[in-house]
């Protein structure tokens, strides 16, 4: 069942990469997505893999537990260095391998695969260090401040977190109710698990329609709360928890730096088909 | 000084409504008081509890709380600062993950200081026992547990009324004993004005004052042991007695000669005595 604080997939351990500023974490991520697809050699990209492993092992979440978010999206990974595999269209200069019907295999379409596979991996991989030590709760109090500049252009950056945070709050509860509900069901003699894909489609509505009601009664319920909590929107609100930029912050994103900048200048050295010419 | 004061209020929740769910009640409660609201489903007095914060408005008539007429909106948010409630489900009135989070929800919505939100989330915890909670998330807690972070969570606002909606209705007898035992605790030890909204008779043994509404209206005002010696009365709008007031009361109908009793304890020595003299 899913009945964790920390709904999702934190990994409860103390590190320095936990105890980062959640918006220091955000935007180390998406700079590292944006380094990966910067990388154009296989020096780069060898560089981006070290740098991640560097930084698992600082976050003392071990090993395994990262490769095990891939594992969820290795199918799409696999289709589509396949299909790149397959496809490639760009232009070669050694002979085709293979050249049958539609398909062309060429060394570049290996490399290319090969490229691409490793990028989707690095990009999970990168994601899920960030999801892995960091609660939602600090992740939505990252994004809301992160989006304060937003604003100015009366965009509702405090709804926004305060739905966030709500939609988690509820989870575990609503889990609870849909186990609840199931249990019911069954016991008036409905069947979950066998039947064809339609039947069991429709088995689903019977869950389906008494949680929907009860989530509305909850929400009613809770807007009462609110209000008798003198809740009247942001204005005039102020905030228990505060975010702090620290040293740790700092360090991350001067490494951080540095590995752009490394990529950046081994990229210099050539693009990625040209390790083919030490081979061929 | 009256913390509220109800003045012919009646209220209906539609405007076609022939009934009013709240039908002409007129009362007011002494501030430092632990009043005990009885009565059936559909007796109205949720209803009542909810035009004490403001949530509902009345229809007719006029509800005031510390002098502030709920009807004006710029009244609504000293009223709802000043009456803090408390609902029935556990489940649906905590709107963060963290228990201290949760209960600077208030604070926070009334613009206090961070600082002083610290300090008040201190405060509201030992209040109710639960400091030890303080980084817990409130799904992995019992259900008094959830009613005392819920507690804690409108203490924060220093009210200085707590409404508490049939908040022990969804729980065990061990957490229906928590919540009462913490808001004993506050009325006695820090004057604050507790409405009680519940249907268990024994709770409202514990109270000051008990008020009887049936069909929308007050039937019944007085003190539990007044309320409960007209056993009779009670039973037209289909309450029972708590239960030792029900025991003494058999016994005496069987020819045992005990005083009537509301406390299991008084019982147990008047079963004792009577048991004695025989």
């Amino acid at each position: 069942m899913l009945n964790d604080v920390t709904f999702g997939q934190y990994y409860p351990v103390k590190s320095f990469v936990h105890n980062m500023d959640p918006r220091a974490k955000i935007v180390f991520m998406i700079a590292y997505i944006v380094a990966i697809f910067l990388a154009d050699n296989f020096f780069a990209l060898a560089t981006a893999v070290v740098f991640l492993l560097f930084v698992v092992l600082l976050s003392r979440v071990p090993f395994g537990r990262v490769l095990r978010s891939v594992k969820m999206i290795l199918f799409l990974i696999i289709f589509t260095a396949v299909l790149n595999l397959f496809f490639y269209s760009g232009s070669s200069s050694y002979q085709p391998l293979v050249d049958w019907w539609i398909i062309t295999i060429t060394y570049e379409s290996i490399i290319n695969m090969i490229f691409l596979a490793l990028r989707l991996f690095l990009l999970v991989m990168g994601t899920s260090v960030l999801t892995l030590t960091t609660t939602p709760v600090a992740l939505t109090d990252g994004i809301e401040s992160l989006l304060t500049p937003l604003k100015w252009i009366r965009f509702p950056v405090h709804e926004l977190a305060l739905i966030m945070s709500i939609a988690l709050r509820f989870i575990p509860t609503l889990m609870d109710e849909t186990n609840r509900i199931v249990a019911a069901q069954k016991a008036r003699g409905a069947n979950f698990e066998t039947g064809g894909l339609i039947k069991r489609a429709k088995a689903v509505v019977p869950i389906l329609v008494p949680l929907l009601v009860s989530a509305f009664r909850r929400a009613e319920d809770l807007g009462d709360a609110m209000d008798a909590r003198c809740y009247s929107g942001a204005k005039g609100r102020t905030k228990y928890k505060k975010l702090v930029f620290t040293w740790r912050d700092l360090l991350g994103l001067l490494l951080l730096a540095a590995l752009i900048t490394g990529i950046v200048f081994l990229n210099q050295l050539g693009g990625k088909f040209e390790i083919l010419s030490y081979f061929l | 000084m009256e913390a509220v004061k109800f003045e012919n209020v009646k209220f209906a929740y539609r405007e076609d409504d022939e009934t009013f769910a709240v039908n002409g009640v007129t009362l007011s409660i002494e501030e430092g008081t632990f009043v005990a609201v009885l009565g059936r489903n559909g007796s109205g007095k949720s209803t009542l509890a909810k035009m004490i914060n403001a949530l509902l408005v009345p229809t007719e008539g006029k509800a005031e709380v510390f002098g502030l007429d709920t009807a004006s909106p710029e009244n609504t948010f000293e009223i709802r600062k000043s009456a803090g409630m408390v609902f029935q489900n556990p489940d649906n009135q905590t709107v963060a993950s963290i228990v201290e989070d949760d209960v600077a929800f208030g604070p926070e919505n009334i613009g206090v200081p961070r600082e002083e939100i610290g300090r008040r989330i201190d405060f509201a915890l030992d209040a109710v026992g639960m400091q030890a909670f303080r980084q817990s998330t409130p799904s992995r807690l019992s259900g008094g547990q959830k009613q005392r972070i819920a507690i804690a969570g409108v203490l924060a606002i220093l009210p200085k009324i707590m409404i508490l909606d049939e908040s022990t209705a969804m729980l065990d007898p061990k957490g229906r004993r928590e919540v009462m035992d913490v808001i004993k605790k506050l009325n006695k030890e820090r004057g604050m004005t507790v409405i009680l909204i519940t249907h268990f008779m024994d709770e409202a043994l514990e109270a000051d004052r008990a008020i009887v509404m049936h069909r929308g209206e007050v039937v019944m005002d007085g003190t539990p042991e007044e309320i409960f010696s007209r056993a009779d009365e009670l039973e037209t709008y289909n309450l029972a007695l708590p239960r030792a007031a029900y025991i003494s009361k058999r016994l005496a109908e069987g020819g045992m000669p005990v005083k009537g009793a509301f406390h299991a304890e008084a019982l147990a020595e008047e079963i004792c005595a009577s048991l004695q003299k025989a």
